[in-house]
């Protein structure tokens, strides 16, 4: 069974959900439309206050090349455009529309018909995905149409998905390769056509053989599309480990995917894209799972951008008495929420309540050496030494130690019996070394 | 021959020679050095603290030297009393500076400012910051976890538990602002020390809209302005709806700090 | 109105593990061999255990409470293990003030000195075993023969390593070796109660098979070679056929003193051992070619304690300079 090669864990996987068929979510009464859903600059508004919005039309526009333009989710009136906080806690610009019924702008295509051909050529497509306002909808939020454009001198010679869903607790993913298996293969051939490769690999978990027997029956219409079952391993979903499962090719330290000639997204993403290019509609909607402990209807739900999470969690049943922690994304790599006024964004892919017993952290002691953290640690590196380092400041050290190849997926914490809180460190010490490094690059370009 | 003779002599012989290549290494490895330089180290704390924007004392030394001029030369930690013994070895003439003190920039204590969620990460204010900005509703306040503590060479700043903020001992602090870069939140000033009832600032940095710093702390800036309308030397700016008290050209009259509603001026 | 949320950073899940998680299936793998010395020395071994067990626990207790003023850390499980594997490193008629004396030095110096659990250098129960050999060793050298039930007053005879030592005596059997029925400290004397809790170990994943594998091949590839090389000095059963003479003579080594007990309980004490596999192999093939040596040229008739002391020793190097395999690496 093919998999990454170093390290990973076996988190107990809590797959309920993946019987849910994906329930539509009621329209939030306002719509809070955050304008930094993306890794990059936050896009800049094009509409001001009093503005009456179609759903679907443009609300805002891309600030340079990495950045992705926002569309209205909900038809209405622009109320307001201010600082609102996001799932980290701190305030960034949001436009916040009241909605107003469900009108769409004409051109988008509602229908459910399957449209499977597409006349445009790769940089059209490129161009359209971008109109769309498509970013990788696994997490990281990049904006898509940059990842397919490579670099200057770069190719890429296959096309890999990720419908890993490695996540415990998630099956959005799952959910939409059963219910929308055929719009994502056409989404796959149209990436396919725009970055100009013949080879594309679904990578999927085999704890969902029936997606991965559904897709494989159809992809037979499709050349060269094929299935590949992973071994369910944590984190089997990164995109580096992804990449050493399906092509076992590893991305070299400081590299790009599309330095081994692969190009990766995620499978709502291609899904998105389907929607973008063959129905012209923008990303607006996604689909989140919401479940957790005491949760009375868990599911997986398809919400407009920027619902706020109390609405998609009184659709599940409502909050719990004993609820004490809130998670957006999973339990591996989630932001903690504080309240449930937090907006769902394009990045956003699950809802996760969890009781006290089941989350509050551990005291924590000495590192015992035990060296779990170094085995379960997928990128090959010595958290345990992170931490210490983090803690006397030795920034120099750090980076040599390789701490940048950190893709803090939480394997160490997960693991350590000495319940050390690693990643915090972790994640402190990569921020630092971050910093100084951009500012030397800066020092050194300025000094040219 | 006597055995005791022939060990002493030997080992007399051995000191000997070993003693010759020592002192022909040393002059021969010889570092030509300024002689002023190690009567300058003598006169600075040996703290090594980089209060001075320099390494340590001996990059301190080197640079007062190399410049021979103290004019943007201080060493926080001796003040004015090393600087005239430095200036005096040197023969140049030292200028006077005015002593100073970090001072923290909030009051948010838990009293007065509720938190919003229970923060059960790692011990640290870096952390803590990375972690949510919505542990209490102002998301400038202080994070109440002691980095500066750690951060403070003089151990001159101490967490009060029953605030939850850290307070500085005057007697203690020689403003070398290890705490100014140690606080995620930049919450920390250095400020004319003058004496303990002669310090008037603004004990806030919360930018947002008075309605909305008010309810997440009784003691914030609300940026109402009337602290800028009744000072009568232009020393109180407001902007991004906090004030803001230049030290230079406040004369601690105090009228701000009477003015205010929120009791947000610190004095 | 509900209660404030808890925040922190991710992951919000754990796997469950604990240091005292950990600690007690150590204890757990140790029963058998228990079982055996209370079989094979009855009073003596329950004695010198308790006695060992109880003082470490409460010099780790005084010493951090009263000393340190720190919160005490017993609960951890780890003094226990400690003293548990120091009184398998004891005969079975060690006075009870001697074993006070090695639990002190194992809890207060080897370990609390340096700052408890996760920062000594060396294995404590291996620093006092040394010590109290060092220190006492007429009385560290008498060990109790086997079926001896009494405590202080068992009769002793010597263990096969001595008798390999000095040639003096008769070996005993393969299967009292197996068994246990024969002299030595209480925890190394039976092959099958420490085989099946190493067993045991290596099924939980306490530990992994590179330490104890690697220490035992070492050991049986160059006692096979000596007795290949020289099978008139170096053989346990005398044979015609030199590579069968030699193969008892490496059996005779795997089964007999603290090796077994060594390898499994001991080398692999998560603190002093490398943290990375490659590391592990170099430490493990260390240890066994200084058991080795010590055993055949050495003075001493059992090498594996000061093997496995000298070899801590080397894991902060091994540490430092055995890096695990990275993703993706870049080679310059």
């Amino acid at each position: 069974m093919k998999s990454f090669t170093i390290g990973g864990i076996h988190p107990p996987e809590f797959k309920q959900t993946s019987t849910v068929p994906i329930i539509q979510a009621r329209l939030p009464r306002t719509a809070i439309v955050l304008l930094n859903q993306h890794l990059g600059k936050p896009a800049i508004p094009v509409v001001k206050k009093g503005d009456a919005v179609k759903a679907g039309q443009l609300i805002a526009e891309a600030d340079g090349v990495v950045s992705a333009t926002i569309h209205a989710p909900v038809s209405g009136i622009i109320k307001t455009i201010e600082p609102i906080p996001d799932a980290t806690g701190y305030k960034h610009q949001a436009i916040l529309i009241e909605t107003s019924g469900d009108e769409w702008l004409d051109q988008i295509n509602r229908s459910e018909t399957l449209e499977r051909d597409c006349l445009l050529n790769p940089g059209e497509i490129i161009k359209k995905i971008a109109n769309a306002g498509i970013v990788g909808m696994g997490g990281a939020g990049f904006p898509a149409h940059v990842k397919l454009m490579p670099p200057e001198g770069k190719r890429a010679t296959v096309l890999i998905v990720n419908a890993v869903e490695c996540e415990p607790y998630l099956t959005a993913d799952h959910r939409l390769m059963l219910e929308k298996s055929e719009e994502i293969l056409v989404g796959l051939t149209i990436l396919m056509k725009a970055i100009q490769v013949d080879k594309c690999i679904i990578g999927i978990e085999i704890n969902k053989m029936d997606a991965i027997r559904r897709l494989q029956e159809l992809a037979v219409s499709y050349p060269g599309i094929t299935v590949q079952p992973l071994k369910v391993k944590y984190p089997q979903g990164g995109e580096k480990q992804l990449i050493e499962a399906v092509i076992h090719r590893q991305v070299p330290s400081g590299g790009l995917p599309v330095d081994v000639g692969a190009i990766v997204q995620n499978v709502a993403t291609v899904y998105a894209v389907y929607e973008a290019v063959q129905k012209n509609k923008p990303l607006v909607e996604r689909v989140i799972t919401v479940t957790g402990n005491g949760i009375k209807k868990p599911g997986n739900f398809l919400v407009r951008i920027g619902t706020p999470m109390s609405y998609v969690l009184d659709m599940a049943g409502g909050l719990p008495i004993d609820a004490a922690k809130l998670i957006s994304g999973g339990p591996m790599m989630g932001k903690p929420l504080t309240n449930l006024d937090i907006p769902v964004t394009k990045c956003t892919s699950g809802l996760l309540v969890f009781s006290h017993q089941n989350t509050s952290r551990k005291e924590s002691f000495a590192c015992i050496r035990c060296g779990k953290c170094i085995e379960v640690c997928p990128m090959g590196l010595e958290p345990y030494l992170f931490m210490t380092l983090t803690q006397h400041s030795e920034w120099d050290k750090l980076e040599k130690a390789h701490i940048m190849d950190c893709i803090e997926c939480g394997c160490c914490t997960y693991s350590c019996p000495a319940t050390r809180p690693l990643l915090d460190y972790l994640r402190i010490g990569k921020q630092t070394v971050g910093n100084l490094i951009h500012r030397q690059t800066n020092h050194s370009d300025h000094g040219q | 021959m006597n055995l005791t003779l022939l060990a002493i002599s030997a080992l007399g012989g051995l000191a000997l020679v070993l003693a010759v290549i020592l002192y022909a290494a040393a002059n021969t490895f010889k570092v030509s050095e300024d002689p002023r330089l190690d009567e300058v180290i003598e006169k600075l704390p040996g703290v090594n603290c980089g209060g001075c924007g320099f390494a340590g004392c001996r990059n301190f030394a080197e640079a007062c030297l190399k410049q021979n001029r103290l004019d943007a030369l201080f060493c926080p930690v001796g003040g004015n009393k090393t600087m005239s013994a430095v200036a005096a070895v040197l023969g140049i003439e030292a200028i006077q500076v005015e002593p100073a003190i970090a001072v923290l920039r909030c009051n948010g204590s838990c009293a007065v400012r509720p938190k919003v969620a229970v923060y059960d990460g790692a011990s640290t204010c870096g952390i803590a910051a990375l972690t949510s900005g919505n542990l209490t509703n102002c998301f400038w306040g202080c994070l109440g976890l002691g980095d500066c503590v750690s951060a403070c060479p003089f151990n001159a700043i101490r967490m009060n538990p029953a605030t939850s903020l850290p307070e500085i001992e005057e007697d203690a602090c020689v403003s070398c602002g290890a705490c100014v870069n140690a606080c995620p939140n930049g919450l920390f000033e250095i400020r004319k020390k003058r004496s303990i009832t002669g310090r008037i600032y603004v004990a806030c940095m919360n930018k947002d809209k008075g309605a909305i710093a008010g309810k997440a702390c009784f003691v914030a800036c609300i940026g109402c302005g009337k602290c800028e309308k009744v000072c009568a030397y232009h020393a109180v700016i407001l902007k991004d709806n906090l004030a803001y008290i230049n030290d230079d050209t406040c004369t601690q009259c105090r009228k701000c700090a009477e003015s205010c509603p929120t009791h947000a001026i610190h004095e | 109105m509900v209660n404030n949320f808890y925040v922190s950073l991710a992951p919000h899940i754990h796997s469950g593990d604990s240091i005292e998680r950990k600690m007690y299936q150590v204890l757990l793998a140790l029963v058998p061999a228990f079982l055996v010395s209370l079989y094979v020395f009855g009073w003596g071994a329950l004695t010198v255990t308790a006695i060992s067990v109880s003082a470490c626990v409460s010099f780790e207790y005084l010493i951090q409470k009263y000393l340190f003023r720190i919160k005490p850390t017993i609960n951890d499980g780890s003094a226990i293990v400690t003293g548990v594997l120091l009184a398998f490193n004891l005969p079975s008629n060690l006075p009870f003030w001697i074993i006070l004396i090695g639990a002190l030095v194992a809890i207060g110096i080897a370990k609390q000195t340096f700052g408890g659990l996760g920062n000594n250098p060396f294995n404590p129960a291996i620093v006092a075993r040394v010590f109290l050999l060092i220190s006492f060793p007429v009385q560290m050298t008498s060990w109790p023969l086997p079926m001896q039930h009494g405590y202080v007053d068992a009769v002793t005879g010597a263990t096969p390593l001595a008798v390999f030592k000095s040639h003096l005596g008769n070996l005993p059997d393969t299967c009292s070796m197996i068994i246990g029925t024969i002299g030595g400290s209480l925890g190394e004397v039976s092959a099958i109660a420490l085989l099946a809790g190493g067993l045991f170990l290596l099924i939980r994943h306490i530990i992994t098979w590179h330490i104890p594998v690697t220490i035992l091949a070492t050991v049986f590839l160059f006692t096979f070679l000596l007795g290949v090389v020289s099978p008139d000095t170096y053989y346990a059963v005398k044979s015609d056929n030199r590579l069968l003479s030699a193969l008892s003579y490496s059996l005779f080594h795997l089964l007999s003193g603290g090796l077994l007990l060594g390898a499994f309980y001991m080398a692999t004490d998560y603190v002093t051992s490398p943290m990375i596999k490659k590391g592990q192999l170099i430490y493990a093939i260390g240890i066994g070619i200084i058991t080795v040596l010590i055993r055949v040229f050495g003075v001493y008739p059992e090498g594996m304690s000061f093997a496995i002391f000298i070899m801590n020793g080397f894991t902060p190097l091994i540490n430092v300079y055995i890096k695990p395999k990275r993703f993706g690496e870049v080679r310059q």
